[in-house]
């Protein structure tokens, strides 16, 4: 019988490339709801592939297993809101982490209870599983609580944090030693399993809310990576080529992210640490440079800029996500059309908490495409602009990214909101964001600031622009 | 053993090539479904799943095997159709313009 087997690595090979042709079309709007289609088919196909496998006679169980996963799986998808995309992405990748640190240590308990021994090159296959899957999945749930603020997004630190990590490695290392020597210790394995976890969790818990869209998309990278692993464990090409794929677009995305932020990657993961001292002394040096005066402006006001300029600006941030605004957004931009107002969209790379969190959020309310402007855009048009309208946006708008060397936002690209004519920020108070760093926009000469959460803010402009 | 390790080595090395090679230059309004998409494919980790959960006799292995295909599914089915679900709102609002 060896039909079944060239059948399977037939069927491996024509849902591989329908992966690569999916993913293709996902990178272009006109083609990408196929693409998500295409790689759809591509997975059924491969899961019917595997189902053919010899080994596999536990049919029962299996399929009343993907049951459950399936209906799972489809009512969450339909139930989320378009705002907590990025909670769901980082839940689902944590649960791709799980799946493959749960092969390692099955395949290892299988292993170990036939009586075989394991060869060192299994075994640094396995140890790799558990470590790469226990880290996305913790640290995907860490970033799930953040993003679903079951956990403060600021940054959460300790003393002697990083000498911890540091000795959590080692004793990672110690043990996989250990395992090397006698494969048979199962309470080494189990510690193996425990200090995986405990990583993601210690990576991810010092990362500020600021920073989530590289998190998710490094994650993402790891559960490709992990799926890998699996792929080398069980020895299936199909793991390897998936894996491989998704570990790759997770490092491009992560790779943007950090350029949008001028930030290496390594800044991200560890800044949180030192970065205490330099937040600080940036926002004292901000303080003196800048003169305090906060003006505010009541929408009554802010309609009557608004309506009567002959171009406004958005920006949309994370704010506006958390008060699910975007619908309002669009209704102030149609009231200003009406009145002839041009409005355009400024969408900077970073803003919300994932990559193209603005974009899918605008989409949902329908805003037309053509009206988004990426930073490099509209940055040149900002001095022709009436009115700028922050919604919700901080450190994406923070001028002394510009030339506040002390800052720690120093030479991230920001959207030039403070070349407008007149700048109007809606945000919640005061409180400096999640990097604690003062925004000195705020107290600029053309900034007029409106407290309030961005849903009340912004139905109050819709009535009052509708009434001119 | 080493053999199949260095013919998957030579796999993942080329696969990761694609993957660079595919996905370079997606423009920032489809970063989204792209990653959620690219979520989903992860999942493929059901299929190692699938086979460790195999055999006909219960013992732990099977067990852990059953749970990571709960687990993987969820991200398979729930990581395609949120994408699907994001893109249709993208292509409703291509025909309107």
């Amino acid at each position: 019988m060896t039909a079944i087997p060239s059948l399977i690595q037939i069927t491996y090979l024509v849902a591989a490339s329908l992966f690569i042709i999916g993913l293709k079309q996902l990178g272009s709007p006109a083609t990408a709801r196929q693409g998500n289609l295409v790689a759809a088919i591509g997975m059924l196909l491969a899961i019917v592939g595997t189902l053919l496998d010899q080994h596999i006679l536990n049919y029962g169980m299996i399929l009343v297993a993907m049951a459950v996963g399936s209906l799972i799986g489809a009512v969450i998808a339909y139930k989320v809101e378009m705002t907590a995309m990025p909670q769901m992405v980082g839940l689902l990748n944590g649960l791709g982490g799980a799946a493959s640190a749960l092969v390692a240590i099955g395949e290892f308990w299988r292993i170990l209870s036939a009586g075989e021994t394991i060869t060192a090159s299994a075994m640094v296959i396995v140890i790799l599983g558990v470590l790469i899957g226990g880290v996305t999945l913790t640290g995907s749930l860490v970033a799930f609580a953040k993003l679903q603020e079951l956990l403060p997004g600021a940054p959460i630190t300790f003393p002697f944090q990083q000498p911890f990590n540091l000795s959590l490695l080692v004793a990672f290392l110690v043990g996989s030693g250990f395992l090397f020597i006698d494969s048979s210790n199962l309470p080494v394995f189990l510690g193996l399993v425990v200090v995986s976890c405990l990583l993601g969790v210690l990576i991810v818990l010092p990362i500020g809310g600021a920073d989530m869209p590289v998190v998710v998309s490094l994650l993402n990278s790891f559960s490709g990576v992990a799926a890998s692993v699996a792929g080398f464990i069980v020895f299936n090409n199909m793991l390897i080529i998936a894996g491989a794929l998704v570990g790759a677009s997770g490092l491009i995305l992560t790779q943007i992210m950090c350029k949008a932020m001028n930030r290496p990657i390594t800044n991200v993961l560890f800044g949180a640490f030192g970065g205490g001292t330099t937040a600080g002394s940036g926002a004292s040096g901000g303080a003196t440079a800048v003169n305090k005066n906060v003006k505010t402006v009541d929408p009554e006001e802010g309609a009557m800029m608004l309506g009567y300029a002959r171009s406004v600006a958005i920006i949309p941030g994370y704010g506006m996500a958390v008060a699910q605004a975007q619908h309002t957004v669009r209704e102030l931009a149609d009231q200003l059309e009406r009145l002839g107002v041009e409005v355009k969209y400024a969408i900077h790379p970073v803003a919300g908490r994932m990559p193209g969190h603005m974009n899918v959020l605008l989409a949902e309310a329908n805003v037309p495409y053509p009206q988004l402007y990426d930073m490099d855009d509209i940055n040149p048009e900002f001095e022709r602009i009436d009115v700028a309208l922050v919604i919700g946006a901080n450190d994406v708008v923070n001028p002394a990214a510009r030339h506040d060397t002390g800052s720690p936002v120093y030479g991230m690209p920001i959207l030039d909101v403070d070349r407008a004519q007149h700048t109007i920020v809606i945000k919640r108070s005061m409180n400096p964001g999640f990097a604690g760093i003062d925004n000195e926009l705020f107290y600029k000469d053309r900034t007029m600031m409106m407290f309030g959460s961005a849903r009340d803010v912004l139905s109050k402009l819709v009535s009052e622009v509708k009434q001119l | 053993m080493t053999e199949e390790i260095i013919a998957g080595l030579v796999v993942l090395v080329l696969a990761s090539f694609v993957g660079f090679e595919v996905i370079n230059k997606v423009p920032p309004t489809l970063h989204t479904p792209l990653m959620s998409g690219s979520n989903a494919i992860s999942g493929i980790a059901v299929l190692g799943a699938l086979l460790i959960a195999g055999p006909k006799d219960w013992n732990l292995t099977v067990i852990l095997g059953l749970i990571a295909v709960v687990l993987a599914t969820i991200n398979v089915v729930g990581g395609f159709l949120v994408t699907d679900r994001m893109l249709q709102m993208f292509k409703k609002k291509e025909v309107k313009v």
